[in-house]
C-alpha cells in the first residue's frame, strides 16, 4: 500500500504530531467509517457509533480499550477524526493479530473488519490473503483471578475495572473539537474486571458533560461507576464525589471495586481499622497468581509507611494494582497519585466515616459492632464529606497511633485496650501513611506505659530505697512487716537472707543492684546495702544475683554495719510516704511494667554476670601464675 | 566512580551497583578484600554493646586508588561503599549519612512480605535511592 501522507498528515496533526501513513483504500474506508460515526455537522465521532463499530469489530473489551487509551482518544476526550482513523488502524493490527501499540500501526495492515454494521455495505472488507479470519471472541475477559476475586458481583455486572474505564479525560485540547463524551459499550463480560458499560453510560455522561477542561475528567469519569443495576445510586453519589473519584485514569478506583476491595479486606481482617499483616497479605496476592518479583514491587508502591502491613486504604491501593497488572497494565515506577492512601482514605473511607462517626458521637462501640455499621452505612450518600473531612485532621496522628497500639501490641492489659478501641471508634478513618510508623508504634506503647506508670511511681525517696512499691499491697505489707520486725532486725543487719517470694515489681531493686557492680563508694554502698536490708526485710521479689550482691556489699562494708543501722531506722519513717494513692486497679498496669523492667533487668544482670565470670577467670588464672610463682620461690626461702 | 555493596552474613552479596561500570571487577576485587578488615573489626568489638555508633565502621583502609568504607547492621549484613580516593570532598559525616540511608532502605526492604531475607535485592525504590545516592558522590 502506498504512502498517503496527504491524507494522513490532517488528521495526524491532531494527535501530536504522528503521522498515520494511510493508503488510498484505507483512507477513503476510514473516511467513510468517520462519517458514518460522526455527522457531519460535528466534528467528532460520536461516542456512541463509535462504540458499536468498535463492538463490531469483535475485539474483546479490554482490546478495544487499549485502542481507546493508545489512539489517544481517552486523553483528549473523545473521538477526532485523528483518534478515530488511528483507533481504525489499531483495530486492524488487532484484528491481524498485532499487540495494540502505536508501532504496529506503522506496518502495513488490512482494513479493520467490522461485523453486522447496519447499513453496511464494506461489512467484510476486502483483505488481502494475509489476514487470516481472526474471530475474537466476544469478551472472555475471564481471568484466574476472578476465581479468587469475583465472588459476589457477578449479578450486577459490574463493570469493575477503571483500568478499562473508556471515558476521557479531556485535558486541554483543541477547543475546535466538540467534546463529545466517549463511551461506547463493549460487550459486558460478566465477572470479569474489564466490564464496560454499555449505552447507559451516555445517559450519566451528558448530564456531567461539558464541565469544562478542569472538571471533564472528573464527570466523565462518573459513567464508569456503576452499572445499571446501581446507576440511580451512583448517580447521586457521582454528583456528590464528582470532584474526587472517577476517572478514565487506570489507576483510579471505582466505587464497586473499592466495595469489593473492602469486602476482601474484611475477609481478612475483620477490623477495617485494623491492618492486614505481611504473611497474609502475601498468601493473599500470591493467589493472583502473579510473579514474585512483580508482587514484591506491588507491596513496594502500597505499603507506603513501610510498616510490613497494609491498611485498607493501602490494601486497596495494592489490590488495584494487581488488577491492573493482571489486566496488562505495566506497573508504575511510583505510586500514582490516585492511589496514595491520603488520597483512598478520603475516597475509600468516607462511608466508613460517615457512620463512625455519627457512632463516636453517641457513644465508643466496640468494634465489631462498628463494622456491621459499616458494612450497612457502607453505601450511604457522601453529603458530609467536607465536613468530616475537616474532624479528620485532627485526632489523625493520636488515632493511629491508638490504632497501631491496638493492633501491634497485643499483652496491652485491658485498660489499654479499651482505650484504644474507644479510640479507634471515634477516629476510624484518620489512617494515613506515616513515615516510620515502627518508631510511632514503639514511642506509643512506652508512652502509654509510662503514662500509665507514672501516677503510680512513688515520690522519692530521701534514700535510695527500695521502692519497688508499686502495689499497695506490698507496701502496706511491708510497712507492718517493718513495724513489728524493726525491733528484733535491727541488731543482725546481715542475717541469713530468708527466702524470698519472687514477686514482680523490680525497679528500684534493679537500679540499686546495679550501683555495686558499677562503683562502690560507700554513700552508695551504704544506701545499697541499706536497700538491700530493706528488701530482705519486706521480703520483696527478689533476684538469687542480688543475694549475692548483698553478701558481697555487706562484706565489703561491715564498718558501715551501724550508720546503715541508723539509715534503716529513718526507713520506716520514709515508708507512709510510699504511694498510698495507688488503686487496685493500677496494679496490673504496674505489674506489667514491672515485668517489663524485670526482664530488662535480667537482660542487664546476664551481661554483667557474664563480664563478672570472665573477670573471675582472670583473677582465678592470676592466682594459679602466683601460686606456682610462690612454690617455685618457697623452697629458696625455706632453704 | 564508586561502588556500593551490599552483603549478607554470610558474605555473598545482596545488592552491588557501581558508578560508572566499568571497573566493575576492580571493585569487586575491593570489597572482597575489604570483608577481611570488616570481619576483624566485628570481632574486635565483641562484648560491647552494638550501637549505632558501632554500627559504622569507618575507613577500612584505603588503597592507592580508593577508599573503602563499611558498616555492619545488627544482624551481620555488612554494607561496603568504595569510593574514588580523588573524592576529598566526601566527609565522615556524609559517608555516615549515606550508610544511615542504605540501611533505612534496606529495613524497607526487609517489610516487603515477599522478599526473602538472603535473596538477591530487585527493588527498584531501593535502586533509585542508591542511584541517587551515588550520583551525588560521583
Amino acid at each position: 500500500m502506498e504512502q498517503g501522507p496527504a491524507g494522513g498528515s490532517g488528521p495526524a496533526a491532531g494527535t501530536g504530531g504522528l503521522l498515520l501513513p494511510l493508503s488510498e483504500t484505507e483512507q477513503q474506508r476510514y473516511s467513510e467509517l468517520f462519517s458514518r460515526c460522526c455527522p457531519p455537522p460535528e466534528a467528532a465521532a460520536g461516542g456512541s457509533s463509535v462504540g458499536e463499530l468498535f463492538r463490531a469489530s469483535q475485539l474483546p473489551p479490554d482490546t478495544l480499550h487499549q485502542i481507546t487509551e493508545v489512539c489517544g482518544a481517552k486523553r483528549v476526550g473523545y473521538f477526532g477524526p485523528a483518534q478515530f482513523y488511528i483507533a481504525l488502524k489499531l483495530i486492524a493490527a488487532a484484528q491481524s493479530g498485532f499487540p495494540v501499540r502505536i508501532e504496529s500501526i506503522k506496518n502495513e495492515l488490512p482494513l479493520p473488519r467490522f461485523m453486522a454494521l447496519k447499513n453496511d455495505t464494506e461489512v467484510r472488507y476486502g483483505t488481502p490473503a494475509e489476514f487470516h479470519g481472526v474471530k475474537f471472541q466476544v469478551p472472555h475477559a475471564t481471568l484466574e483471578k476472578n476465581s479468587y476475586k469475583r465472588t459476589d458481583e457477578g449479578d450486577k455486572q459490574e463493570p469493575k475495572s477503571p483500568p478499562m474505564s473508556p471515558i476521557c479525560s479531556p485535558p486541554s485540547s483543541p477547543s475546535t473539537y466538540q467534546r463529545i463524551p466517549l463511551n461506547y459499550g463493549y460487550g459486558k463480560a460478566r465477572g470479569g474486571l474489564e466490564q464496560q458499560h454499555g449505552a447507559p453510560y451516555e445517559v450519566r455522561h451528558s448530564t456531567h458533560q461539558q464541565d469544562g477542561p478542569s472538571s471533564g475528567s472528573y464527570g466523565a469519569k462518573s459513567a464508569l461507576t456503576c452499572s445499571t443495576p446501581n446507576r440511580s445510586l451512583s448517580v447521586e453519589r457521582e454528583q456528590q464525589d464528582s470532584s474526587t473519584q472517577y476517572s478514565d485514569d487506570p489507576w483510579r478506583i471505582t466505587e464497586e471495586q473499592r466495595d469489593y476491595y473492602i469486602n476482601q479486606f474484611r475477609s481478612l481482617q475483620p477490623d477495617l481499622n485494623a491492618f492486614i499483616s505481611g504473611s497474609i497479605a502475601k498468601n493473599f496476592f500470591t493467589k493472583s497468581k502473579l510473579p514474585i518479583p512483580e508482587l514484591s514491587h506491588i507491596w513496594e508502591l502500597s505499603d507506603v509507611d513501610c510498616d510490613g502491613a497494609l491498611t485498607l486504604p493501602e490494601f486497596c491501593a495494592a489490590f488495584h494494582l494487581v488488577v491492573a497488572r493482571k489486566n496488562g497494565y505495566q506497573l508504575p515506577e511510583t505510586l500514582p497519585e490516585t492511589l496514595l492512601p491520603e488520597y483512598l482514605q478520603a475516597a475509600c473511607l468516607k462511608p466508613i466515616r460517615d457512620c463512625a462517626l455519627f457512632d463516636s458521637y453517641s457513644e465508643p462501640l466496640p468494634s465489631s459492632q462498628q463494622t456491621r455499621d459499616f458494612s450497612r452505612t457502607e453505601k450511604s450518600s457522601a453529603e458530609e464529606v467536607p465536613d468530616k473531612s475537616a474532624l479528620l485532621q485532627d485526632g489523625k496522628k493520636d488515632d493511629k497511633q491508638a490504632l497501631k497500639v491496638s493492633t501491634t501490641l497485643k499483652t496491652i492489659p485491658k485498660e489499654f485496650q479499651h482505650l484504644t478501641v474507644k479510640a479507634a471508634a471515634q477516629e476510624p478513618n484518620a489512617l494515613r501513611a506515616r513515615p516510620r510508623s515502627r518508631s510511632y508504634s514503639s514511642t506509643s506503647i512506652e508512652d502509654a506505659m509510662k503514662k500509665g506508670e507514672e501516677p503510680p511511681t512513688p515520690p522519692p525517696r530521701p534514700q535510695k530505697s527500695h521502692s519497688r512499691a508499686s502495689s499497695l499491697d506490698l507496701n502496706k505489707i511491708f510497712q507492718q512487716s517493718t513495724q513489728a520486725v524493726r525491733s528484733g532486725w535491727l541488731p543482725p543487719p546481715p542475717p541469713a537472707l530468708p527466702p524470698r517470694p519472687s514477686v514482680s515489681q523490680t525497679e528500684q531493686p534493679s537500679e540499686v543492684e546495679l550501683h555495686p557492680q558499677m562503683n562502690r563508694p560507700p554513700s552508695q554502698a551504704e544506701e545499697n546495702s541499706s536497700a538491700k536490708k530493706e528488701v530482705v526485710l519486706a521480703q520483696p521479689p527478689s533476684k538469687p544475683a542480688r543475694r549475692k550482691l548483698r553478701t558481697e556489699a555487706q562484706g565489703l562494708e561491715t564498718p558501715e554495719l551501724s550508720p546503715t543501722i541508723n539509715v534503716t531506722s529513718s526507713l520506716p519513717a520514709v515508708k507512709p510516704h510510699l504511694p498510698v494513692q495507688k488503686q487496685s486497679s493500677k496494679q496490673k498496669r504496674a505489674i506489667q511494667t514491672a515485668i517489663r523492667k524485670n526482664k530488662e533487668a535480667n537482660a542487664v544482670l546476664a551481661r554483667l554476670n557474664s563480664e563478672l565470670q570472665q573477670q573471675l577467670k582472670e583473677v582465678h588464672k592470676e592466682r594459679i601464675a602466683l601460686e606456682t610463682q610462690l612454690e617455685q620461690l618457697r623452697p629458696v626461702t625455706v632453704l | 566512580p564508586s561502588q556500593c555493596d551490599l552483603l549478607c552474613s554470610q558474605n555473598y552479596p545482596l545488592y552491588i551497583r557501581s558508578v560508572p561500570t566499568e571497573n566493575e571487577l576492580k571493585f569487586h576485587y575491593t570489597v572482597h578484600t575489604s570483608l577481611d578488615v570488616v570481619d576483624e573489626k566485628i570481632s574486635a568489638m565483641g562484648k560491647a554493646l552494638v550501637d549505632q555508633r558501632e554500627l559504622y565502621l569507618g575507613l577500612l583502609y584505603p588503597t592507592e586508588d580508593y577508599k573503602v568504607y563499611g558498616y555492619v547492621t545488627n544482624s551481620k549484613v555488612k554494607f561496603v561503599m568504595v569510593v574514588d580516593s580523588s573524592n576529598t570532598a566526601l566527609r565522615d559525616n556524609e559517608i555516615r549519612s549515606m550508610f544511615r540511608k542504605l540501611h533505612n532502605s534496606y529495613t524497607d526492604i526487609m517489610c516487603n512480605p515477599f522478599y526473602n531475607p538472603g535473596d538477591r535485592i530487585h527493588s527498584r525504590a531501593f535502586d533509585t535511592m542508591v542511584n541517587s545516592m551515588m550520583m551525588q558522590v560521583c
